[in-house]
């Protein structure tokens, strides 16, 4: 799974964190991180991050 | 498995409920009928960003999942009447849409002042087309704006109307603070404080008694007689539950449609609602059920409800928990984000500061018979973070009637 965020949309809400945390993660200065291809296996919660950003910021490639 | 799930209302709770409804297991047809043109697309920015010119309207667009790709949708199509006996929904093109499952997903509209004076030049922001008419008329040199209403929404707009150089802005409300309502007494001054520091005017206490101007409004009567000269006004005095096309069935439509714990409407396990037009019972405090206006909603009552409403119709037992879900908001004005997690208006008669100075980045706690219901950060990303930081506790906390 590829997991692809429009980081000029993006305003740090952090809403995607809770979603999935093994997949998104605030840095130090408030500022989002991401593992860009993680396992399969977190689908469903990389899916909820992504309904869950109020920018809709997230993507989802296969 | 076969039958139709109509959807009514084609915007974010319509199309979280389509894409639930397929994670739930239903591969019948799904048909969504909404009255706008559009299909569904994201209004938070219609007062920020989109009003600031800062985001071109076709950045709005949720993009459906793949899931739901065979989801009939019928815009530009309103739902005008439904018999719930017969299992039959009536759109105003004429046709008769059955159904074995039905999602009430129609949302609100804006409320109106009912004074006396011309109509043009009022606004209201709920829709694409609002926002745009509205921009227009807020980039013209020289507007005087007077945003009636302190709330949410009109917190929002005076913030973009004083960033997009507009020099003249007046909110009027009849409370004595903005957003008191939601946030209690300390917020709500910290939030005038920084309004008014960025050129923002307010005249508090007083509410609208007619407009000005013979084609289009020149000025805004005020309750005490004084009136402000105003080239824009912006209505933004709360919204109406567009549940009309339910009468004649017997519910309870008194503030939106009410719903049981599992989002059922009216005792009728084939009918769901979701989105701002649900007033549901959470679990999580007292069980008494509001309707919530918050972006967070619509997807998490979709979920719920798509769950309850799938196992009816394939035959099996909701094996559902009572709907409990966190509520949270955010709203931005000028360089600052109020964030919110958990019901703070329930707990607004024991507010506490948590951590930084109201006149700074501010975390405040509001609490209910000694125990933290919510918490709100107003500031930068720093604030914010620390709100987050409390999601967990808020989570964990018995239900406010345990
Ligand atoms: C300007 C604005 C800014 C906002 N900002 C924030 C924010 O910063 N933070 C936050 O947490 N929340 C915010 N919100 C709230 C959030 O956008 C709403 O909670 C959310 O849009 C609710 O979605 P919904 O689908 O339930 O209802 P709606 O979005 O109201 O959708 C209902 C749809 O049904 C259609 N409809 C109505 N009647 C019929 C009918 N009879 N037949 C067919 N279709 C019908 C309507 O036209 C509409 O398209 C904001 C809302 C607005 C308007």
């Amino acid at each position: 799974m590829k997991v692809v965020v429009d980081m000029n949309k993006c305003q740090d809400h952090g809403q995607c964190v809770f979603a999935a945390p093994d997949v998104f993660q605030m840095d130090d200065n408030g500022r989002l991180a991401f593992v860009p291809d993680p396992d399969d296996t977190l689908r469903e919660e990389v899916e909820e991050a992504a309904d869950v950003c109020p920018l809709q910021a997230i993507r989802i490639e296969d | 498995m076969t039958g139709r799930i109509v959807i009514a209302g084609a915007s974010m709770g319509g199309l979280r409920a389509a894409e639930q409804l397929r994670a739930a297991g239903w591969a019948g047809a799904i048909t969504v009928v909404g009255d706008e043109p559009h299909m569904p697309y994201n209004r938070p920015p219609l007062s920020k960003e989109v009003l600031a010119g800062k985001a071109p309207f076709e950045s709005l667009a949720f993009a459906p999942k793949a899931a739901a790709a065979d989801v009939e949708w019928r815009l530009g199509t309103k739902v005008v009447a439904a018999r719930l006996d017969e299992r039959t929904v009536e759109l105003d093109d004429g046709t008769a849409l059955a159904y074995d499952g039905l999602v009430v997903a129609t949302g609100m509209r804006p409320r109106r002042l009912r004074c006396e004076g011309p109509l043009a030049g009022r606004h209201t922001v709920r829709t694409l087309a609002d926002a745009q008419g509205l921009r227009e008329e807020l980039t013209r040199p020289g507007a005087r704006v007077v945003v009636v209403g302190g709330g949410f929404i009109g917190c929002e707009v005076a913030a973009t109307a004083v960033g997009l150089g507009v020099t003249e802005v007046t909110v009027v409300d009849p409370l004595p603070l903005p957003m008191v309502g939601p946030l209690g007494e300390l917020l709500a001054r910290a939030l005038l404080k920084r309004h008014e520091e960025r050129g923002v005017h307010f005249a508090l206490g007083t509410g609208v008694a007619g407009f000005e101007g013979e084609d289009r409004v020149t000025g805004v009567v005020l309750g005490d007689g004084t009136v402000l000269p105003a080239d824009v006004v912006v209505e933004s005095v709360g919204s109406i539950a567009n549940t009309e096309w339910l009468d004649g069935n017997g519910l309870d439509l008194t503030d939106g449609v009410l719903t049981d714990e599992l989002l059922r409407v009216g005792g009728l396990p084939e009918v769901v609602a979701v989105g701002d037009v649900a007033r549901f019972p959470n679990a999580r405090y007292d069980g008494v059920p509001r309707r919530v206006e918050h972006w967070s909603i619509p997807t998490d009552t979709a979920k719920h409800a798509a769950k309850a409403l799938v196992a009816h119709l394939v035959g099996g037992k909701a094996e559902l928990a009572p709907f409990a879900p966190l509520p949270t908001f955010w709203s931005d004005q000028h360089e600052f984000r109020l964030q919110s997690f958990g019901s703070p208006v329930l707990g607004k008669d024991d507010v506490r500061v948590l951590d930084g100075d109201p006149d700074d980045d501010v975390l405040v706690g509001y609490h209910h018979d000694g125990r933290l219901v919510g918490v709100v950060a107003l500031g930068g990303q720093a604030a914010a973070m620390g709100a987050a930081r409390y999601r967990a506790q808020l989570l964990k906390q018995p239900a406010l009637t345990a």
